[in-house]
């Protein structure tokens, strides 16, 4: 029983993640793109919620769904000089194309060679504080150093949006 | 057959909440205001006025449902869905008693933030779906206001979270049962006194209300996002926010007022009308959030942000850090 419901709702989240990364790629509408990468991102949420990740998927939705895309819309509509601006042509780009096609094959070749060494999933997830107390301890040389790339972006974005005033 | 009714009888018994919640705010409000202003709010339909509500509900229900020719139809149509979903959502983490609540979550808090984030989603969909200046400029105000207040709203609830150890609203409210010396209640509000303040002035920015409600400011943007929404559709945006403060109002009556729980009184007597004590609580926090709604002027979009990102967000970071060590210093105490 818990079998197929979970079954269930994993087809319906996936094909909501791939439904909203296609309605993405596919709309010429700037707006309407966000707004599908938003629904990707929450279905996304709801894949992690079906592994007991509650915390992860929690995090993740007020992270990249309550903040990210509202930041993203934000300045979408900031940049918009008039409503009819939101629709834009399709634009071929040949570096676009060769950039998508390596990294496609760099994704593609990586899954190749290591695809097969999954990690053995635990019973059960680990609860909040024990995921608190993993990040402060044994991972917090990543974290901090994410946590410096975050900034260092940071600081390059005040300095880029000065620069013309100088 | 069992546990899908099982299932859905919460999920029906949270959307009764909503709406009848929405049904006594309305009222509430007029009256509440009306005698904060020194006038009366509705007085001839019923005693009181109290019929008045049902009387609007049905002209909001007979209502000729207009859609402008312009509208982003796609957009125009989800956006009050996409507001009302997260407050519908937010209602299951909320605890009324030690048994009483729709899902026990490990994250219940922050899950109800998270949710309770989405709303702003929806509202900027409103105001780009309605291809309207007043409600783009509105549903702008609304998502930089809720963007720069998340921040302090989660950082103000941090402390407590760090007291007590966890997440789970249910464990922050059993928390604190008990009293110090037999007669101050063990509440939050009075050890945590700071975050609370800081919770009270984010929670009533992120839910758009005076003193921060330039979203919908009337004199200026008609009624914000809302403006182009007619019959139910306006309907749900408002119940949304109706049930919104009453989310945000559990929320602090879970967090910094001891939730269910009365001081004084033994657990035992308590059982049979926790969810009655909560929601009475809750209706109280409503009130005061109402008596500042009456009291003060709205302040400018500038003052606003200066006071979200250079004023509360450096002081709950010290108070985080100040709480942080009392309790690393009574840990060390504690252990020698």
């Amino acid at each position: 029983m818990a079998e197929t419901v979970n079954g269930i709702a994993f087809a319906i989240l996936a094909g909501a993640a791939i439904l909203g990364a296609v309605g993405m790629l596919t709309t010429r509408n700037v707006i309407h793109a966000a707004f599908w990468l938003l629904e990707s991102m929450i279905a996304v949420g709801g894949l992690y919620l079906l592994l007991q990740a509650e915390y992860l998927a929690v995090v993740h939705v007020l992270v990249y769904a309550g903040a990210v895309s509202v930041l993203m819309l934000f300045v979408i509509m900031l940049t918009l000089r008039r409503r009819e601006d939101s629709v834009r042509p399709v634009e071929v780009s040949v570096a676009g194309a060769v950039m998508a096609f390596v990294f496609g094959g760099v994704v593609f070749a990586a899954i190749a060679a290591y695809g097969d060494r999954v990690a053995e999933m635990p019973e059960t997830a680990p609860d909040t504080a024990a995921l608190g107390e993993l990040l402060f301890t044994r991972w917090a040389l990543p974290f901090e150093v994410a946590s410096l790339v975050l900034l260092i972006a940071l600081v390059a974005a005040v300095w880029w949006s000065r620069e013309d005033k100088r | 057959m069992s546990a899908v009714l099982a299932a859905i009888l919460p999920v029906l018994a949270a959307v009764v909440l909503m709406l009848v919640n929405g049904v006594v705010l309305i009222y509430m409000l007029r009256k509440v205001l009306g005698h904060l202003h020194l006038r009366y709010g509705p007085l001839n339909v019923g005693p009181k006025g109290i019929v008045q509500t049902t009387a609007d509900v049905l002209k909001l229900l007979s209502k000729e449902d207009v859609t402008p020719t312009g509208v982003d139809r796609w957009m125009y149509r989800l956006a009050p869905a996409v507001v009302f979903i997260p407050s519908l959502m937010a209602y299951a983490a909320i605890p009324f008693s030690e048994n009483l609540r729709i899902t026990a979550l490990e994250t219940g808090l922050l899950f109800t933030f998270a949710v309770l984030s989405l709303v702003a989603l929806g509202i900027i969909m409103a105001g780009w779906g309605s291809a309207n200046k007043w409600s783009l400029i509105g549903s702008m105000r609304a998502a930089a206001q809720t963007i720069a207040y998340e921040v302090p709203l989660l950082l103000s609830v941090l402390p407590v979270v760090m007291v007590v150890g966890s997440l789970d609203l249910a464990e922050i409210v059993q928390a604190q049962s008990g009293t110090w010396f037999g007669v101050i209640p063990k509440w939050f509000v009075f050890a945590q006194f700071p975050a609370f303040l800081i919770f009270l002035v984010a929670a009533l920015a992120e839910l758009n209300q005076t003193p921060f409600d330039m979203s919908e400011a009337e004199s200026e943007l008609v009624a914000g996002f809302a403006t182009e929404y007619s019959s139910m559709k306006f309907g749900m945006l408002f119940l949304a926010e109706f049930s919104n403060s009453f989310i945000m109002s559990a929320i602090a009556v879970s967090v910094f007022f001891g939730g269910w729980s009365l001081p004084w009184v033994p657990d035992s007597v308590i059982a049979p009308i926790a969810p009655v004590i909560f929601v009475l609580k809750t209706y109280v926090v409503i009130f005061f959030l109402m008596w500042i709604r009456g009291t003060f002027p709205r302040v400018r979009i500038d003052q606003l942000m200066t006071l979200g990102w250079k004023w509360l967000i450096p002081i709950s970071l010290g108070w985080i850090m100040l709480t942080g060590l009392v309790l690393k210093l009574g840990e060390l105490g504690g252990a020698s």
